[in-house]
């Protein structure tokens, strides 16, 4: 019993990693309507830059600030040379610039840094804690409970950002209409400057977590992929659906590796997270928190 | 004398010599009759429609009947359920409670698919035309139920894919002739200006043959002009072929000018239903639309 | 001057709906089917014919299906190599268990199968709509590949998962050189592609597309939105199936799950959308780009090693393709959505007028 304790809460906090790079997702969805498919590629390049500044020698308190500036510069270049052309074309066709702007990035990461992989070492170690595996006989890791912190952190500071502030209602009305924002007066450029910044320091907490789990590789842009199920089940601009959908995902995934894996062969883990969210969007085809789509004709 | 009626004792003379073909024919001939004698049994018939989308009620036990070969308006202040109504006739939206009685056969709502091979066709308030294609493929697609041929048949282009397609296309270079849009057959729809797609709109319901046809809003949005071509449209189809029309309309003069009767709609509630002269008429419609004059 | 209709009536429906109603149109296009037929695998060597053209035409068949989905029907599918795998595995079964089996008919069989697995897949969308439908393909991209890798039966429990394909054998002969593939392929290409437009022009085309436009509207006209989109994830599936058989079969010489990547599936979709969603030359015109691209770089970084000395180490090269992709596709979305295709229209009505400006 303690067995399915112990992956079940291995699930759920794989699912916070989740959650981490689906919260990138939904801030940039929030505020201008487009899935950013690049954000897989914005995690890997965050974590490779940062590596790659420390390989050049810089200590870790300077290369993580020093990373921050990278990935907001990246942001707003995107805004500007991305975006801002594209202003209000349906949303299928930012999404698929966003997946030219996907391979952009990552074609530009490993030019510049290299493609080997590389560890991460964030000084977390990812050991079972003690003093719960004595108590209780579960496993689990150091590094995953301070990864869910974080997370709890900033998924409260980015729903208060949202919901309280003037730039948040802002944000929210440029996700609905861009030329009806344009028409009142947001400044959209700045707007999304903003939130492209926000999303990129998101994709840094993600890259180094991720990266310190599982080192370093080209791999991680498909960490994009897996946030798909997370987005379809948390609704693709609810914040707190990013955590629930990530949680739900992560540990459905387990426990379906573990306990239905051994029947089927197992590798279930590639693509059970698309097939669960897929059944589930056939009995609620607007997602968890999502809002019914009436056609008004 | 109205517009209407002056067209309608027109040459019966030309009936027979009429080029289009089908139906028409066998109602021209009821038609040389009398105008009255025209107007038939009800084909149509609403019971108690309520129809909600969550919290909000669009339609409120609304219940009249539509005669066959008649054109029946529909109106009311803004809101008031109009396209709403259509919507449930057609099918597109399913009512929470009441019957849909037609030509005889009595239903809890529509299916689309089902009311299209029943004979109805209709126009959308805001232009339903599909951009990507050409007038002319958007024409076609109103002929859709009348081509029977697999998409084998239609990927080699031979015999009855070939057949079809050509037939087709004279059916619909009639109605192109009928609507006078000749000019624009190739044109993708998203350049033309609004009261040419309107038109286009009103070609696709016609190439279906349709034996009522359902106008949300035909002439919105139009100048005098405009409107005036759309009128002779609207009658000649109503008295060519025959067509029962059921029209959602603002324009008060087209309205009482063009239909044997009126429904009026307001908060989706029956007000009114009646001729028109009695509709202009009615205190309660006067004073939630029609207005006083001073 | 050359480019006039002027004179060019169109005496009938059957004249005016041919698929290439100008007369300068239909020579180019019947030269450029002789040279293809006729010139090329004389003229051509093994390298361009084996490396460049016959993966060009493959490509180009499965991007013609992903057109047929995407740009057609407007569902979006990121699982166009899981369905080319399909066409692959199920050609490589029906060779080895149906004895004496047509190879030309062990394509059909595999692109049939497809077909029925992009039914299966295709059923979510019934429900689910617009981009929600990108997650149904997914699944499909992955499960699918795991699949074929899991259950032993489709690869004939051989350990190392990689299939050699059977040698194409058609009434005897036997099709082993670069040349005798490349017209093979280029035969069946031409067949799919001349119905592919026919069923474009036709009454299913325009149910596809008005599903895409407006489902609402298509449904009141009578059009059943159901077998509409169905249909559409069946023959594209169809089609893609038949490619990956001759990817597997044509050009790889192996049955290997590795080679339909979701990496393939990206490829083929950006075939389409900077070809030209929705068009038959699009697909053509994209996969013609795709192919080209890496040799072009590869041409150029040599040339800038000899010439300037300017030395990019092999690894750079890949990363350069991206990058290039990756931008090309946002360029494109940007200035022309609509593609290559829509590039070459323009072209034509430019040429229509010249040497006049007006």
């Amino acid at each position: 019993m303690s067995f399915f304790f112990e992956v079940l809460i291995g699930g759920l906090l794989s699912g916070v990693m989740y959650s981490l790079v689906a919260l990138g997702f939904v801030l940039i969805y929030k505020a201008s309507g487009v899935f950013n498919f690049a954000q897989g590629a914005m995690v890997f390049f965050a974590a490779l830059t940062y590596v790659g500044l420390l390989e050049h020698g810089l200590s870790p308190w300077l290369s993580i600030p020093a990373t921050l500036v990278v990935m907001i510069v990246l942001g707003l270049v995107t805004e500007r040379v991305v975006l801002r052309p594209l202003v209000n074309q349906p949303q299928i066709t930012l999404f698929m610039a966003t997946i030219g702007l996907a391979f952009f990035i990552e074609g530009l990461a490993q030019l510049v840094w290299g493609a080997n992989v590389r560890g991460l070492e964030l000084g977390l170690q990812d050991e079972p804690m003690q003093w719960l595996t004595d108590t209780t006989g579960m496993n689990v890791s150091k590094f995953d409970l301070v990864a869910a912190g974080v997370a709890a952190l900033l998924v409260t500071a980015l729903a208060l950002f949202f919901s309280r502030t003037r730039i948040g209602r802002a944000l929210r009305a440029v996700a609905d209409d861009h030329q009806a924002a344009l028409a009142v007066g947001i400044p959209l450029q700045q707007i999304w400057a903003i939130v492209w910044a926000v999303a990129g320091a998101v994709a840094l907490v993600a890259g180094l977590l991720w990266g310190a789990r599982n080192g370093v590789q080209f791999a991680l842009t498909f960490v994009a992929l897996k946030a798909l199920p997370v987005l379809i089940l948390g609704g693709f601009d609810s914040i707190p659906g990013a955590i629930v959908g990530g949680l739900i995902i992560g540990a459905s995934e387990k426990l379906a590796e573990v306990y239905l894996g051994p029947f089927v062969g197992g590798g279930i883990e590639g693509w059970f997270s698309y097939v669960f969210a897929l059944t589930f969007l056939l009995f609620r085809p607007e997602g968890l928190f999502g809002e019914k789509h009436i056609d008004r004709v | 004398m109205t517009t209407k009626q002056m067209s309608a004792a027109g040459p019966s003379q030309g009936a027979n010599s009429s080029p289009s073909g089908g139906s028409a024919a066998a109602e021209l001939n009821n038609e040389v009759a009398s105008v009255g004698a025209r107007i038939g049994d009800p084909v149509l018939k609403l019971d108690n429609i309520s129809l909600s989308f969550g919290g909000v009620k669009a339609l409120s036990d609304i219940s009249f009947d539509v005669r066959e070969h008649e054109i029946r308006a529909i109106i009311g202040p803004n809101g008031a359920g109009k396209s709403s109504m259509l919507n449930v006739i057609n099918g597109v939206y399913r009512p929470q409670k009441g019957t849909i009685t037609f030509r005889g056969a009595v239903r809890r709502d529509m299916d689309p698919h089902d009311a299209a091979a029943h004979g109805i066709a209709r126009t959308f308030q805001n232009i339903a035309l599909f951009r990507g294609m050409s007038v002319l493929d958007n024409i076609m697609t109103g002929r859709n139920l009348k081509m029977h041929a697999s998409f084998l048949e239609q990927a080699i282009w031979v015999g009855r894919a070939r057949r079809e397609e050509l037939e087709n296309r004279a059916k619909v270079e009639e109605v192109i002739d009928f609507l006078e849009i000749q000019h624009i057959r190739k044109t993708p729809v998203g350049r033309l200006p609004y009261g040419l797609q309107k038109r286009v709109e009103l070609a696709r319901a016609l190439a279906a043959e349709p034996t009522m046809l359902l106008l949300d809003e035909p002439m919105a949005g139009m100048n005098v002009e405009e409107k005036q071509d759309m009128c002779r449209f609207v009658l000649d189809v109503n008295e060519q072929y025959g067509t029962t029309i059921v029209l959602i309309e603002h324009d008060m003069g087209v309205v009482m000018d063009i239909s044997d009767r009126v429904v009026v709609l307001d908060y989706g509630k029956k007000i009114g239903d009646g001729p028109p002269d009695e509709i202009r008429s009615n205190q309660a419609v006067i004073d939630a639309y029609l207005g006083v004059a001073h | 001057m050359l480019y006039r209709e002027a004179g060019q009536f169109k005496v009938s429906y059957a004249k005016d709906q041919q698929i290439f109603p100008i007369r300068q149109d239909r020579i180019a296009v019947l030269a450029l089917v002789a040279v293809a037929f006729l010139v090329v695998p004389f003229v051509g060597n093994q390298y361009w014919l084996s490396a460049i053209f016959i993966p060009f035409l493959i490509f180009s068949l499965a991007a013609l299906g992903l057109n047929i989905l995407t740009g057609y029907a407007g569902q979006l599918s990121l699982g166009t190599a899981a369905f080319m795998a399909v066409g692959a595995f199920a050609s490589y079964n029906f060779m080895l268990r149906v004895p004496g089996m047509p190879i030309l008919l062990a394509f059909a069989g595999g692109g049939t199968v497809a077909a029925l697995v992009g039914i299966l897949f295709g059923l979510p969308s019934l429900r689910i709509r617009g981009f929600y439908l990108v997650v149904a393909t997914l699944a499909a991209q992955f499960f699918i590949l795991w699949f074929l890798t899991k259950v032993g039966w489709i690869t004939n429990y051989s350990s190392s998962g990689v299939i050699t394909a059977q040698q194409i054998v058609i009434l005897g002969y036997v099709f082993d050189t670069a040349t005798s593939k490349y017209l093979l392929v280029l035969g069946i290409v031409a067949v799919m592609a001349l119905a592919a437009k026919n069923m474009a022009r036709g009454n299913v085309g325009r149910s596809w597309m008005a599903v895409r436009d407006m489902d609402v509207a298509a449904e009141v006209i009578g059009i059943r939105l159901m077998r509409a989109k169905l249909l559409a994830f069946a023959v594209s599936s169809f089609y893609c199936g038949v490619a990956g058989a001759l990817f597997a079969y044509a050009y790889l010489g192996t049955v290997e799950p590795e080679a339909f990547s979701l990496d393939l599936s990206f490829r083929i979709l950006f075939m389409v959308i900077l070809g030209g969603v929705g068009t038959v030359l699009g697909s053509f015109l994209g996969a013609a780009f795709v192919t080209l691209v890496p040799v072009l770089l590869s041409v150029t970084v040599r040339f800038l090693d000899s010439n300037l000395n300017l030395h990019i180490a092999e690894s750079a090269i890949s990363n350069l393709e991206l990058m290039v992709f990756g931008s090309l596709i946002i360029f494109f979305l940007i200035v022309e959505p609509h593609g290559l295709a829509r590039l070459w229209q323009i072209a034509k009505e430019k040429l229509r007028l010249w040497p006049f400006p007006h």
